[in-house]
């Protein structure tokens, strides 16, 4: 059985998609990402799509189950790449993925997700950081 | 049919008549006639078509015969077409053929029995040389109109990078769903090559903002939010405003300013820049 | 090469055909490139490309969900000047009762978003349903070159 590959690089999860996906796929891929986000504690999800060529509804709520699910489990999720045709024929569909945060590339959607880590830890109880921007 | 015979040793005669034919048709319509292009393009003409024409296959414009005369006569009213001729005038150039055919056979078909046939089958054959005139002329001029358009949402889309990481994409005319997917193609296109993080639509140039295209500017600010960029719509008039609210378009989702200035500071504040003014006893409000 | 003038619209002229049966999901790979393969030799842009093998994803997956499969036609057509892909999807499933209903926003008989049909009427410039309950379902779009 094909699966997606997880990835984990500090307290985050990379996964890119390198195949077209269908269903099974990316149902599994649901399940494997939400157990590994609890397994490994993980702060965030960065999910890079810049290869994926057709993105239908079913893969799009797909995409948005796992950021809602991660946000149950107090992780951040990014999608990152999204290439052009494939943003303007999910805004045609009527599938603008609005729960789901995105960035251009992997480099902007780590610096999203560090953003979105420290503004949490700032708020809560680490007040010895020195930034202090908003 | 002996005819086709006679024909083929009047090539001559039918070449000169058919180009005195133009001539005057040519001063007719106060053209200046250009010799040397057409003379190559008729001469050639009377030589494959005379030279193509047999008993057998007289009555079958499809026979593999005619190809190399339709194949110029395509040619000669593609280039017509572009060179901007009437179609009257591409539809003499055929008829005259005809004409100067059947001038020149006139004394033999008086004394044969098979003119009548001959006349008939000849019209058919000549008819049917004309549609093809016609529909490559008409082609022609398409062609002319598919690249005017192709020119015209070209420039008419230019993406402007103001600052680093802000693209700026002024819109002028109207917005239907192919320009607007030009327009965001092009758009998406430019944030990913250069990075950048906010985009602002100037809809100064557009005249009215309807439900419809209210929808348009709503859908491309959803994709380039998807690319992982802010956009900000600007340049909306007062009357603009009006419409919008008078039709109760929800435009509250995303940011509008009314000016391309008022944009470019939002977006300097998104990306954390400010303007300063060098002369330090005077300071910009921001 | 002459165009049937039929209440208004054009008929359009075959090119090429070729049959694709879906029967699994996988399937769905393999239809997609060979949609992909039409759009690509008429020289369709990236984005109606993208928005037409969106398009027959969607509808691939309402065959298999509901029909348990069925067979696409995938044609490249013409009419006039104006190349298009054209795709058929048949199935022999229970077919849709009210095919109104199912064309409005927001509405599913399965567990999806109800995205289905009315968002893949969206991507594509022609859309056909013709459906008879018992004996199944059959969906006909077209997106143009230029459209």
């Amino acid at each position: 059985m094909e699966r997606i590959p997880i990835l984990k690089m500090g307290q985050f999860l990379l996964v890119t998609i390198q195949v077209d996906l269908y269903d099974r796929l990316a149902l599994d891929l649901e399940a494997d990402l939400i157990n590994a986000v609890e397994k490994n504690a993980a702060k965030g999800v960065l999910i890079d799509i810049s290869a994926v060529s057709i993105v239908d509804s079913f893969m799009g709520r797909i995409l948005g189950n796992i950021a809602n699910m991660s946000r149950l489990l107090d992780a951040q999720t990014v999608v990152v790449g999204i290439q052009p045709a494939v943003a303007i024929t999910l805004v045609e569909l009527g599938l603008p993925l609005t729960g789901v945060r995105t960035a251009l590339n992997v480099e902007r959607g780590m610096e999203l997700l560090n953003s979105l880590i420290t503004f949490d830890d700032t708020t809560e109880e680490w007040d010895d950081d020195t930034d202090n921007d908003h | 049919m002996e005819i086709v015979q006679v024909l083929k040793k009047r090539k001559q005669n039918v070449l000169k008549l058919w180009l005195d034919k133009q001539a005057h048709d040519a001063a007719l319509n106060g053209n200046p006639f250009d010799e040397g292009e057409i003379n190559d393009y008729v001469e050639k003409l009377v030589d494959t078509f005379v030279d193509s024409i047999e008993n057998s296959n007289i009555d079958d414009i499809k026979s593999a015969d005619f190809d190399a005369v339709i194949e110029l006569l395509r040619e000669v009213s593609f280039k017509r077409a572009r060179q901007g001729f009437s179609p009257r005038e591409t539809g003499l150039f055929i008829f005259s053929l005809k004409e100067s055919i059947l001038e020149v056979l006139s004394d033999d078909l008086k004394k044969s029995k098979e003119a009548i046939p001959f006349i008939i089958t000849l019209s058919r054959l000549m008819d049917s040389l004309a549609t093809v005139t016609f529909e490559t002329f008409i082609e022609g001029r398409e062609d002319v109109i598919n690249r005017q358009t192709d020119e015209i949402s070209e420039i008419s889309t230019p993406v402007i990078k103001v600052w680093d990481g802000i693209l700026a994409l002024p819109i002028i005319g109207t917005l239907d769903s192919s320009r607007t997917q030009t327009v965001l193609e092009n758009l998406l296109q430019e944030i990913v090559e250069t990075g950048s993080s906010v985009a602002i639509l100037d809809i100064s140039g557009v005249p009215t903002v309807d439900s419809l295209v209210a929808q348009h500017l709503l859908k491309a600010v959803s994709a380039t939010r998807l690319m992982g960029a802010e956009c900000i719509i600007s340049g909306i008039r007062p009357e603009i405003a009006q419409t919008i609210v008078y039709l109760g378009i929800d435009l509250s989702q995303i940011v509008t300013k009314s000016t391309l200035a008022s944009a470019l500071q939002h977006a300097f504040r998104i990306l954390n820049l400010a303007v300063r003014n060098n002369d330090t006893t005077k300071t910009i409000k921001k | 090469m002459t165009t049937l003038q039929k209440s208004g619209t054009m008929i359009p002229i075959t090119i090429t055909k070729e049959t694709v049966l879906v029967v699994k999901e996988q399937d769905v790979v393999p239809l997609r490139n060979t949609v992909k393969q039409c759009a690509v030799k008429i020289k369709m842009g990236l984005v109606n490309q993208t928005k037409l093998i969106t398009a027959a994803s969607e509808l691939v997956r309402n065959m298999l969900r509901y029909a348990k499969g069925g067979a696409v036609l995938v044609e490249t057509v013409s009419v006039g000047r104006n190349q298009g892909v054209k795709l058929t999807f048949q199935d022999d499933g229970p077919g849709i009762a009210d095919i109104n209903q199912a064309m409005q926003d927001g509405f599913s008989t399965g567990n999806s978003l109800g995205l289905g049909l009315p968002g893949t009427k969206r991507l594509v410039n022609e859309f056909d349903i013709k459906s008879t309950v018992g004996s199944g379902t059959t969906v006909t779009i077209i997106k143009w070159v230029n459209g």
